[in-house]
């Protein structure tokens, strides 16, 4: 198990710092120094190996090795190529990014010229989601000391190399936080995910090729070309020798708690702290001096545990799962995800919970692919059904059955997020079954049923 | 008789050389056209597509697509007021949040109190789940509130 005592946050280091956002400040922490070395002694190959050694995996949910996507790029392409940032954190229960960009935008912004520079991108676009308008603000004032103090524009610190960022807001829709559709909403377009391959590597915006990277990972990239391979490597656990398919979860990581616990925050931790020392040790306990029944590891698309099934070998039960990429998984859930940590306590309807997940879904999906827009949309009707009591016994496998059968991995979606819708409501009728059909036995009515509908206007 | 002033194409405009091409510059003229007039009108999103070189129909698709943008005849109120109800926030009393807001203004969400002075909104998570349950008053987050304090913002609004 991994130990987390005594552990020295990297990555929020400076987030309690008065004027944490400024230029200034940033600089006298030993800011941009990085990058200038970088610039001045690294050819970006070198930079790109060395992510690659690093095994730095991104952070925003798949958790792809972050120096094969770049690797990914033609060789000696004429160009453009670009850099997106993806700051379209949307997924539930996540505000990672969110605490990075709003009380260290330059630490992110550092991530951003050093990799730009390490993929040869001449320009980074940097898609944010409209909901964090504090944040868009100060990345906007942070930009624009870079330009003023020349660490971007023309011919950067004498080295010959150019970038400019340009910060582009989003509009509210949660689908633009997959790569392609959010590559498809800045080119100003629905943001349609598009069928891969081709990935955006090789035809990415404007159908040059482009790397979607992640605002924690790119904070992880300032951090490993300063701190080293060897510092990276030191934190979180190795490959699993069960999982072949396992590539390790090195590196510092941020986890969200929100939900029942008594502090909701974002704690910094190496790769693979367990739910349970998370949730008691860092976040407080479980609020209001409750049991936590279930808890969602990593945004609700990853699915939910259930805190008291035991797992196989005897290693306590599913609370006791370490939060790296390889864990979630041992419990059925889809993976690690963002790593946002939401907690439900032992009063809370499950049937509530998932009726919350599909309604999120439903609204979601972007509705290009049937599947995925019917399918979310009628487990949503049925979780209505079941949420005002009047749930039918083959409710349950019809919900399983849809729930197997939209998404990627069954193969009858583009991208993903109906494997994401599918993954908590699969994952909570197993594991939860005997609430789901006392409910439906009892015929009991949510707390939460109106005689009349919401009006869904919106 | 132009809809978009000289001031707000000349935004526009400002955001074409940022971008490869013209058709990227939709959602920044969107988002600048509706800020200025809280909706975006037929005949604006005609004035867009002739400043970007679309035609309409490509730019009214992306609009809509986003169901933020409003469009003819669906003018926001002074304050948009987003309340979330996404998960973490549900746990943590948001759908009774909605619920007060609703009975307080005397609308649903979706909806613009008759006064024009708010909209208010129902929205999925907006990433402000260690302050749960959060607002976003227009695109600020608001956190921690109970109805207490959502009972003297709407106020707050309704007065502004």
């Amino acid at each position: 198990m991994v130990s987390t005592m005594n552990y020295e946050p990297v990555l929020l280091a400076r987030i309690n710092k008065p004027r944490s956002q400024q230029l200034e400040g940033y600089r006298q922490d030993g800011g941009y120094e990085t990058f200038a070395r970088v610039l001045r002694e690294m050819k970006p190959e070198e930079v790109v190996a060395r992510v690659k050694e690093s095994g730095l995996r991104g952070r925003g949910g798949a958790g792809f090795p972050t120096g094969i996507k770049w690797a990914f790029l033609p060789k000696n392409h004429p160009g453009p190529v670009y850099l997106a940032v993806n700051a379209d954190e949307s997924e539930p229960c996540t505000y990672n990014n969110r605490i990075l960009m709003e009380k260290d935008p330059h630490q992110v912004l550092e991530g951003v010229l050093i990799s730009s520079y390490a993929i040869q991108a001449r320009v980074a676009f940097f898609y944010i989601r409209y909901e964090y308008g504090d944040a868009y603000r100060i990345l906007h004032e942070s930009i624009d000391e870079l330009y003023q103090s020349g660490l971007l524009g023309q011919n950067i610190l004498n080295s010959g190399y150019s970038l400019d960022i340009v910060l582009h807001r989003g509009a509210g829709a949660y689908i633009c936080g997959e790569e392609t559709g959010l590559i498809e909403s800045l080119e100003g377009k629905r943001a349609w995910p598009r069928i891969k391959p081709p990935f955006p590597a090789v035809e990415g915006a404007f159908r040059k090729p482009t790397i979607v990277n992640n605002v924690e990972t790119l904070a992880c990239v300032t951090q490993i070309m300063r701190r080293g391979v060897e510092w990276f490597r030191s934190l979180g656990v190795p490959p699993d020798p069960k999982n072949p398919r396992d590539l390790g979860s090195y590196g510092p990581k941020l986890y969200t708690l929100a939900g029942h616990v008594n502090e909701p925050k974002c704690v910094e931790l190496p790769m693979g702290v367990t739910v349970r020392e998370l949730v008691e040790r860092y976040g407080g306990g479980v609020w209001k001096g409750r049991k936590a029944k279930a808890v969602n590891p990593g945004g609700i698309s990853m699915g939910f545990l259930r805190c008291d099934l035991p797992l196989k070998n005897g290693e306590g039960t599913e609370y006791d799962i370490p939060l790296d990429f390889n864990g979630p998984g041992r419990a059925g859930c889809l993976g690690l995800g963002t790593g946002a940590v939401t907690v439900i306590d032992d009063q809370t309807s499950m049937i509530d919970v998932v009726h919350n997940v599909c309604q999120f879904f439903s609204h979601e999906s972007c509705g290009q692919c049937t599947p995925c827009r019917e399918g979310t949309g009628w487990m949503l009707k049925i979780m209505e059904r079941l949420r005002r009591g009047r749930g039918r016994r083959e409710d349950l496998d019809i919900l399983l059955d849809v729930a197997e059968r939209i998404g990627i991995i069954p193969g009858t979606t583009i991208c993903g997020l109906a494997d994401g819708a599918g993954w908590p409501v699969k994952t909570a009728i197993r594991k939860f079954r005997d609430e789901f059909e006392a409910a439906i036995r009892e015929g009991k009515v949510s707390r939460y049923v109106r005689p009349l509908e919401v009006v869904a206007t919106h | 008789m132009t809809i978009l002033t000289q001031e707000l194409r000349d935004k526009i405009l400002s955001y074409v050389p940022k971008y490869p091409n013209k058709r990227a510059v939709t959602l920044p003229a969107l988002h600048i056209v509706h800020d200025a007039l809280r909706h975006v009108p037929h005949e604006a999103i005609v004035e867009i597509a002739e400043l970007l070189e679309l035609h309409p129909s490509e730019v009214y698709d992306t609009m809509t697509f986003y169901e933020f943008f409003k469009g003819e005849g669906e003018r926001l109120g002074k304050t948009r007021l987003w309340i979330c109800r996404g998960l973490a926030c549900m746990l943590r009393g948001a759908y009774e949040l909605i619920e007060q807001a609703e009975q307080y203004l005397g609308i649903r969400c979706g909806q613009t109190t008759p006064d024009g002075q708010v909209t208010l909104e129902f929205a999925e998570c907006i990433g402000a789940c260690d302050g749960a349950p959060a607002c976003l008053r227009n695109d600020v987050h608001v956190m921690n509130m109970n109805v207490e304090k959502l009972n003297n913002l709407l106020r707050e609004l309704k007065n502004l």
